[in-house]
């Protein structure tokens, strides 16, 4: 009878299996010289190899983990070994931290590896879990210098060799000046609150009414204290946030940006109550720099070269603000002396880039989405 | 229209909502006491006990098939009880010093058939199973696993030949419910029917047993459309009282087909560990117009999309079901059901293929399901019904 109970149960149809074997998720970003690592690991494979349950009422807590946090650090090390370049790398976990993944509670180690040179070939050896589950595996991602790639070890392939392109400091640093001059083109609120306030930098206003200014030099130093004004006060706080000195929330930011290009609209038409605009440009460049911070730390900043990138992410931000000045200047010098120039065009545009700003400063201060874009 | 809205509003609520953002950051639970994983059993558990026990055995000895064999045999029961792949895993390490070998012993090779059974991997399995025949004709653990993986490759002749070498090697419900099973889906649902009742009320059977008959003659009675019967026989195996995924997924689809939503909420409520529970569940959900739908479709996405990401091919008929009647992508779902076909064909195999080839309105994509109809005289009324519909289709 005993023979017959094995037979029916192992031949039974499919069971209604949970989704999938056990996994664990490794994700190494190569910088430079080491590493930076996180490492997934399901409790229930913990605790099938080294023990977790110390009071065997099957359910493990925050507190069974946390007093097994030394034996997790050394199974899991002693089974993974990263070298570069035929040298071992040592690796220091920092934090053990808990996540949750679609098959249930995973224990999450933080490390750091430390390569002796900068990382050229990075063997990975992985060998977690192998010994009592056969069909567990090993999702990898790698990160390395903005591009991610992935891979799987399994019983069958434990150990894996990847090539690490060292970008060199030039490509890099071209990379983030061509994302600074590319943002300021895209974010159309920085491209509108320049030129909101540049609109009546060739006119001056006399017996309360708009003149075409005189010489070119006058009307080049009133774009140039505008501009510089805006350029050091984006830089100072897009410094600030980018080395975490200072953090806005963004809702505020973005929604302040918004209400910024609505007042330099307004100060076009009421031109007596913003006489010197270049403080405008530089209070409000303040707020414009926190905008272009996030885009910065959204971009993913190489830690080994912070200061490179923010300098070159900041010169892409003024080569791509002097192409705007660079196209509007010369054309506004020359059409100064028409009739349209003071009604069309500063009127017009101020009241066309106000309508389009108070749009932005609802949907950003409300949360709202008034227009698909 | 109707497609690509629940599309997007799926997509958009996975991305939006706590489910997608279920996994946001690694976090310090702040509390001690904070559960934060259930295990499959106490330490007070026989099972835990026999399995430990199990385990003291081989660690002393871990080149000793007969250890071993015992070991990975219990974890596999344990992994099919519980629908937990995580077991088989387990039980092809325990058997990792025979796994690689040219010709492994028999019992190895017969545990690395089923683990490979498991996986879908049919024709390695065959292979296998072919080598322990060769060595032992009359291992009638491997003539059953071989008849069982020959029907879900619809190869009917062969599978019945492995039945029937059980005549004289196992007991005579064993031959009966190896036979039956192939019988209620190739024409002869009433010969099959009235066998299993005949085992049902005469033989005395173990639980596992009892639960294995009384469900293949619940879905064949559901098949041919005798509903009472059907129902009477699932009350059948659930009196047995051991809880077992396949006669929980199969009771929810009857349930599912005869609309009753409700018994279905209360029947899976809380199966959603299982994908194919959670399907079911979810499709009842949706049914009911219940918020919770949202949800769970979205959690089912998110672990289709961790089984890809191991590489893991074997829910393609759980993912095309959800594709079609979670999603409504009729379009994604029919590819699904057709790799699927390629692998398995079991009438609810079939099933999903007819479906959603009539929903993209592609009926030269049915043609193979329809092929396999007439040439095995299928019964089944789902079946039968939709392949009238595809055959009277414009398209």
């Amino acid at each position: 009878m005993r023979i017959l109970l094995v037979i029916v149960s192992l031949v039974l149809a499919q069971p209604a299996w949970a989704h999938k074997p056990s996994d664990s998720y490794l994700s190494l970003s190569v910088q430079n010289n080491h590493i930076e690592g996180q490492w997934d690991i399901a409790l229930r494979d913990l605790a099938d190899a080294i023990g977790l349950d110390s009071d065997g009422n099957g359910q493990l807590t925050w507190g069974e983990v946390r007093s097994k946090h030394d034996e997790i650090r050394v199974y899991a090390l002693s089974h993974l070994a990263l070298s570069a370049d035929q040298q071992a790398c040592t690796t220091q976990v920092l934090e053990q931290l808990i996540d949750h993944h679609t098959d249930g509670t995973y224990s999450v180690l933080r490390f750091r590896s430390n390569c002796d040179a900068p990382i050229e070939r990075l063997a990975v050896d992985y060998r977690l879990l192998f010994d009592i589950d056969a069909q567990h595996k090993g999702l990898l991602r790698l990160t390395q210098g903005g591009q991610t790639s992935t891979a799987i070890f399994s019983r069958e392939s434990t150990a894996q060799e990847f090539s690490v392109t060292t970008r060199s400091r030039w490509t890099e640093s071209m990379q983030f000046i061509h994302e600074g001059s590319w943002h300021i083109w895209m974010g159309f609120d920085h491209v509108l609150f320049l030129l909101a306030l540049l609109l009546p930098s060739v006119l001056i206003r006399a017996e309360g009414r708009w003149q075409a200014a005189g010489d070119f030099a006058s009307v080049c130093w009133n774009v140039l204290s505008i501009v510089t004004a805006f350029t050091l006060a984006h830089s100072l706080t897009l410094s600030l946030a980018t080395l975490d000195i200072i953090q806005l929330p963004s809702r505020l930011v973005e929604s302040t940006i918004a209400a910024s290009v609505v007042l330099a609209g307004l100060g076009n038409l009421y031109p007596t109550i913003m006489s010197r605009r270049w403080m405008i440009a530089f209070g409000f460049g303040l707020i414009h720099g926190f905008g272009f911070a996030a885009v910065l730390t959204d971009l993913g900043l190489p830690q080994d070269s912070l200061l490179l990138s923010l300098v070159s992410f900041n010169i892409g931000v003024e080569i791509g603000q002097l192409a705007i000045v660079a196209a509007f200047l010369p054309l506004a010098y020359l059409i100064r002396h028409s009739w349209s120039y003071p009604r069309l065009v500063l009127t017009g545009g101020s009241l066309a880039v106000i309508a389009i700003a108070l749009i932005w400063f609802t949907e950003r201060a409300f949360n709202l989405q008034l227009f698909p874009l | 229209m109707i497609r690509s809205l629940t599309v997007v509003s799926v997509v958009g609520w996975f991305v939006l909502s706590e489910v997608g953002a279920a996994y946001p950051e690694p976090y310090q639970p702040t509390e001690d006491a904070q559960v934060l994983q259930r295990l499959s059993f106490r330490a007070s558990d026989p099972v835990a006990h026999e399995l430990d026990s199990l385990r003291t055995n081989l660690r002393r000895n871990p080149r000793d098939l007969e250890s071993a064999v015992k070991l990975a045999t219990r974890y596999i029961e344990q992994g099919r009880s519980e629908g937990d792949p995580r077991f088989l895993g387990q039980a092809q390490a325990v058997l990792s010093p025979w796994w690689s070998e040219p010709t492994p012993p028999p019992a190895a090779l017969l545990l690395r058939a089923t683990i490979r059974q498991n996986a879908h991997e049919f024709n390695e399995a065959l292979i296998d199973l072919d080598q322990v025949l060769a060595a032992e004709p009359n291992n009638a653990q491997a003539w059953l696993t071989k008849a069982s993986i020959l029907q879900v490759q619809a190869r009917y002749d062969e599978a019945r030949r492995a039945c029937q070498r059980l005549t004289r090697l196992a007991s005579a419900h064993v031959l009966l419910g190896c036979l039956s099973d192939i019988a209620g889906v190739t024409g002869q649902s009433m010969k099959s029917r009235e066998l299993l009742r005949q085992v049902l009320s005469e033989t005395p059977l173990s639980g596992r047993e009892h639960i294995w008959v009384a469900t293949i003659l619940a879905e064949t009675a559901s098949r041919t459309g005798a509903i009472r019967e059907a129902e009477k026989s699932f009350a059948e195996a659930f009196k047995v009282g051991t809880k077992d995924q396949y006669l929980l997924g199969a009771y929810a689809d009857f349930l599912l087909d005869q609309c009753r939503y409700q018994d279905v909420m209360s029947l899976l409520r809380s199966e959603t560990k299982a994908d194919g529970l959670l399907l079911r569940l979810a499709l009842a959900e949706q049914a009911l117009k219940l918020p919770i739908f949202q949800n769970h479709t979205a959690e089912l996405a998110a672990r289709f999309t961790a089984a890809r990401e191991r590489g893991t091919t074997v829910h393609v008929r759980e993912e095309a079901r959800f594709t079609l009647a979670l999603l409504h992508d009729a379009r994604r779902a029919l590819p699904l059901a057709q790799a699927n076909w390629k692998v398995q064909r079991e009438p609810a195999d079939a099933r999903i293929l007819l479906e959603s080839a009539l929903t993209a309105k592609n009926s030269p994509a049915a043609q193979p399901v329809l092929d396999w109809m007439t040439s095995n005289h299928v019964e089944d009324v789902h079946l039968q019904q939709l392949a009238k519909q595809i055959q009277k289709a414009p398209f």
